[in-house]
């Protein structure tokens, strides 16, 4: 419909068996009908469980490589961050990169799962993982500390060759 | 005077001046490593080279004179082509550690490898590798693979600090800054070759992974650590003040401060021993209470002695507002004559450059707004004889540590009432009946006056449970904007504390007199009224820069 000269101009009427709507309800329902001899994308979740591919973005984590975080506390992901969910206190250690972070949280309550810190670490150190079950009792549990975010290399390795074969 | 034309418009310059000088006092930007207004110029680092018209090749603006008639050009391809190999050179050889680096984010070399370089890599060789994390002295830390070899920390040493000790060693690319064997770079004013150096080659050691440089907010303010008053700049983040750096201003400090000044005056704002809140002693023991029940209760033990039984003791410590309203509590409000302030003097610290013997950075202003005894009242050794003999039984005092020197300390203890405004516990309010906490300079509005007479502004950079960092305009940085609650870094420590002056108005509309202050800037306005070397003058008049009072420096006693 258009309007021309303030006056409404209907442009197409509808035809006799449009006006019935009945032909149109018929040709809704078998396709519902169709639908159910289908084979089913339903997951029986919990029993059942979705495997993401590699190109998933769950939560972030950190990874750890010989005992040690890669994360060398630059606080990029800090500055990234959209939401601003992450947090990095960075202190010196003995080891060969000098800094650490000595605390680094996530807020999950915050985070929106864009994948920017990931993007943006110069080590490597942040990436997200498959993980998409997330269940907090309150705001505090909802702070991710390094005891929860730490992961070790082996178990992300996927991720870690979908980033380096995207790059 | 010369007329030279640089990118084609014609300036009046100084004859004496170099190109970069030139150029600068007009508002042109020669990109520099080694160059510095401060200090001789050494001419290595080869970044200033600008094209001169009739010159066969490209000069270095730093060590080149202007002349009449001279066409510079700074932006030319010749320039450009030139400032991207030199980028290119002082790169090959650069660590890409900026994720580590504290100078991150402040960094002459990133922002130049933006605006002057192509942005890329051409070198495929490994780079040379040098000492990392040597400390050179107490307070700063060297990264030779960072080190540009600009020089400025050296000539900085041996200019301005008189300091000759540090060098470089080894030839090319494998050049080394270090310390002559034996010496550590321990001056006074060592700190500075921190904000001098243009990377991070020397970075500060207090402040080291401390934090990133985009995560603190900045605030203008003076340094307290003694009567110089240089300007700096505190730097917070999570409401917690985590370096203190200075600020230009020719008249004070020119580019300067002291490693005492940086280190040493800003650690007791965040200290453990701050109080908690007001407190009144009883049984012995200091009890805490709420502010009105603590300021109805000292008004009438107060009330309980007559005029001349009571003193006060004013502080160079603190600010103008605070002295000016303490004086007309004292002399006003109780009606004793007996008001002083104690000097805080170490002679041989004293230097040419900027180190005051006097450690208060207020005492001018102190005596200025009217902190000493009326006619026929007693001074400080007077006021501490009295207490001894018991004639005055009653003492408040204002924002300083008297019970440290001894022989106050063996007098405090005579007294029926002691009254303290501190920011932190201390041997005074060890002793005190009434203790008041008092916001620190960091906390605060108000004015201190320097040895020369130059009135100075204080400005908030930590907030106080009173106080909110975004209500009340303090700076922020985006995470000060944006916390919450929620956020473990959004509820930073705030100190139940207030600005002496408020708590004597308080305390004098306890007692039945009412001042009409609601702001440290209404004080100011009547010290601007009422005392003459400070006619005239407003917070906007005094700005960041400071103003010259008409005081003259008055001698401080010992």
């Amino acid at each position: 419909m258009g309007r021309d000269n303030g006056k409404m101009i209907r442009t197409k009427d509808l035809t006799f068996w449009q006006k019935l709507y009945l032909p149109e309800v018929f040709k809704g329902l078998s396709l519902t009908l169709s639908q159910m001899f289908k084979p089913k994308f339903t997951y029986m979740y919990p029993e059942e469980r979705f495997q993401p591919p590699s190109s998933f973005r769950g939560r972030p984590i950190l990874v750890e490589e010989n005992g040690v975080e890669r994360c060398v506390a630059c606080g990029l992901c800090s500055r990234v961050c959209p939401a601003l969910a992450i947090e990095v206190q960075a202190s010196e250690t003995e080891l060969e990169k000098e800094r650490y972070p000595v605390r680094f949280e996530i807020n999950m309550v915050r985070c929106i799962f864009c994948g920017f810190c990931e993007e943006v670490c110069p080590e490597e150190a942040i990436i997200m993982s498959k993980e998409y079950e997330l269940v907090f009792s309150s705001q505090e549990e909802a702070i991710f500390g390094k005891e929860r975010l730490l992961t070790p290399a082996e178990q992300v390795r996927e991720r870690l060759e979908f980033l380096r074969n995207s790059r | 005077m010369a007329t030279i034309t640089i990118n084609g418009t014609e300036f009046q310059v100084d004859a004496k001046s170099t190109i970069i000088e030139a150029a600068r006092a007009n508002g042109i930007h020669i990109p520099h490593f080694c160059w510095h207004p401060k200090l001789s110029v050494s001419g290595n680092c080869r970044m200033c080279l600008v094209e001169v018209e009739q010159m066969p090749k490209l000069l270095i603006a730093c060590a080149t004179q202007v002349a009449d008639g001279m066409v510079v050009k700074t932006k030319s391809e010749r320039v450009i082509q030139a400032q991207k190999a030199v980028m290119e050179f002082l790169l090959i050889n650069h660590p890409l550690d900026c994720p580590i680096c504290d100078e991150a984010g402040e960094c002459k070399l990133q922002e130049y490898a933006y605006q002057y370089s192509v942005g890329y890599s051409r070198f495929e060789e490994d780079k040379v590798h040098k000492p990392k994390r040597v400390p050179l002295g107490p307070n700063v830390m060297l990264d030779v693979e960072r080190c540009i070899m600009c020089s400025r920390c050296i000539r900085f040493s041996e200019e301005i600090a008189k300091q000759p000790v540090l060098t470089f060693t080894q030839r090319g690319t494998h050049v080394v800054l270090t310390t002559f064997p034996g010496s550590e770079l321990d001056n006074p004013y060592s700190m500075n070759v921190i904000e001098l150096c243009p990377v991070g080659a020397l970075t500060s050691r207090d402040f080291r992974f401390k934090a990133r440089v985009w995560e603190m907010a900045a605030t203008e303010s003076v340094c307290n650590g003694c009567a110089r008053g240089c300007n700096m700049n505190i730097w917070t983040r999570n409401n917690e003040i985590l370096r203190l750096t200075p600020r230009q201003n020719e008249e004070v400090n020119s580019s300067w401060m002291c490693d005492y000044g940086r280190l040493e005056t800003f650690k007791h704002v965040n200290a453990s021993e701050r109080l908690s809140g007001p407190s009144v002693r009883v049984d012995r023991e200091l009890r805490s209470i709420g502010w009105e029940e603590t300021v109805s209760e000292l008004a009438s033990e107060l009330r309980g002695f007559r005029k001349n039984e009571i003193a006060g003791i004013g502080s160079a410590y603190a600010t103008n507002e605070d002295n000016f309203v303490f004086q007309r509590f004292i002399k006003e409000v109780l009606g004793s004559k007996h008001l002083d302030l104690l000097p805080h003097v170490i002679e041989q610290v004293e230097d040419d450059l900027l180190i005051k013997a006097d450690r208060t950075p207020n005492s001018l202003g102190a005596r200025n707004v009217g902190i000493e005894p009326s006619s026929g009242g007693l001074s400080a050794s007077g006021i501490r004889n009295a207490i001894n003999d018991g004639s005055i039984r009653a003492l408040y005092v204002l924002e300083d540590d008297i019970a440290a020197d001894p022989e106050w300390h063996s007098v405090l203890q005579k007294l029926r009432l002691l009254v303290v405004h501190s920011a932190v516990q201390n041997a005074t309010t060890a002793l005190a009946h009434v203790v008041l906490p008092a916001s620190t300079y960091a906390e605060k509005h108000g004015t201190i006056t320097n040895f020369q007479g130059r009135v100075q502004r204080l400005q908030p950079a930590v907030a106080t449970s009173e106080t909110d960092r975004r209500m009340d305009g303090l700076a922020a940085s985006r995470w000060d904007k944006f916390s919450s609650k929620n956020d473990r870094w959004g509820r930073p420590v705030k100190f139940d504390a207030r600005p002496s002056w408020r708590i004597l108005v308080s305390v004098a509309a306890a007692l039945g007199t009412r001042m009409k202050y609601n702001t440290a800037e209404d004080v100011f306005g009547e010290i601007a009224n009422v005392v003459p070397v400070y006619r005239g003058m407003s917070f906007a008049r005094i700005g960041s820069k400071g103003v010259l009072s008409k005081s003259s420096p008055v001698p401080v006693k010992t």
